[in-house]
């Protein structure tokens, strides 16, 4: 009875075994799950019941530069590989903050860095192709070009009321969508400079850990999930 | 703050076997979601043109999509973001919250199937 007890939960301690910061990272992109899931949903929910909607395969069908047509998610393909390429150099720079390799840890960051930066270059592409062919918030093309991005089903296409309707969801959907989670690429590679601004300082040496590194690491594999779901409901689905 | 997390660090020392992120574990992950996203392209690139003779692939494809996207958040969460190392309390304190966002599935898919007959 008089024993004093030491379960994780009698206080004192972290119940979790996490420090502080990374539990808030934690709960932070918690909440930045509910406000993608929101925006999926919604999307989602529209689509469902929408009577067409512009099929994927016709509407990516360009590698912005080289091809034109004929290349369905070639060039999303590309974004994707270099997203979770990125997520890799991620993990082997936290892997090396571990070992205090300092060294190691700039090489990694700065080639998670680069895939950022690729990744936004072939988002500000894509996003331009799209507006070249009169997409945007509110846009849509004229209805020679629109009537290109849709299948016909039972050799009829629907009618331009509907493809225009569907048309103007899809534009503002994808751009606010892709456009947020691109917000998130940006504001990642930011952070990710000035870590790796202060791993070179020599911050988190004297600091004796490199803790700093796995919680903006924690932020950037959340952007990498997020295309992941991103990737499947607007490219594949 | 240093003091807490060497802390930290101590009491995993402790522990002893603590599992962690191996460099080979971290490529072995890398191989799993590439080999994934690959099974989705040739799904949506061959499978789907290919077998679309009743015009509703999307019925049988998109439920491989989504099993095969939760097959790769799991590898993130899981791996990437060492959610499955961390203890059982704080990993239910991530995943708990997130299930709720399956009502909001189930709710909006419930009225979108209304707005198609309000539509009509």
């Amino acid at each position: 009875m008089d024993e004093v007890k030491s379960t994780p939960w009698s206080g004192g301690r972290s119940p979790f075994n996490v420090e502080y910061g990374k539990l808030m990272m934690w709960f932070f992109l918690l909440s930045d799950a509910f406000t993608f899931s929101s925006l999926l949903i919604s999307y989602g929910a529209l689509r469902f019941s929408a009577p067409t909607w512009p099929a994927p395969s016709l509407v990516f069908q360009s590698f912005p530069g080289l091809i034109e047509h004929g290349a369905p998610l070639v060039f999303v393909g590309l974004m994707t590989f270099i997203l979770i390429m990125s997520s890799v150099t991620m993990v082997l720079a936290v892997e090396a903050g571990h070992r205090n390799a300092k060294k190691e840890v700039v090489t990694w960051m700065l080639f998670t860095i680069l895939g950022g930066l690729m990744f936004l270059s072939c988002q500000a592409l894509e996003w331009n192709h799209l507006h070249g062919e009169g997409f945007w918030w509110g846009h849509i093309p004229t209805a020679e070009v629109l009537k290109e991005f849709f299948q016909a089903r039972n050799n009829v296409l629907p009618s331009y009321a509907q493809q225009a309707m569907t048309s103007h969801q899809f534009a503002n959907l994808f751009f606010t969508i892709t456009g947020f989670h691109g917000f998130h690429v940006f504001s990642g590679v930011i952070i990710n400079i000035i870590i790796t601004v202060n791993v070179l300082l020599g911050t988190y040496q004297k600091r004796g850990s490199y803790l700093m590194v796995e919680k903006v690491g924690l932020y950037w594999h959340f952007v990498d999930l997020v295309w992941v779901f991103v990737f499947t409901f607007f490219y594949l689905v | 703050m240093s003091s807490e997390t060497t802390n930290i660090h101590a009491e995993e020392a402790g522990h002893g076997e603590h599992e962690t992120m191996t460099k080979k574990r971290i490529w072995k992950v890398f191989y799993i979601l590439l080999g994934i996203t690959c099974i989705e392209f040739f799904i949506a690139l061959y499978l789907v043109p290919h077998y679309n003779t009743s015009g509703n692939a999307s019925h049988w494809a998109n439920p491989i999509y989504i099993v095969l996207t939760l097959f790769k958040a799991f590898y993130i969460v899981g791996y990437f973001m060492h959610l499955k190392f961390e203890k059982l309390d704080m990993a239910l304190a991530i995943i708990v919250p997130v299930l709720f966002i399956i009502g909001l599935i189930l709710v909006l898919t419930n009225e979108s199937h209304y707005w198609i007959d309000l539509r009509l």
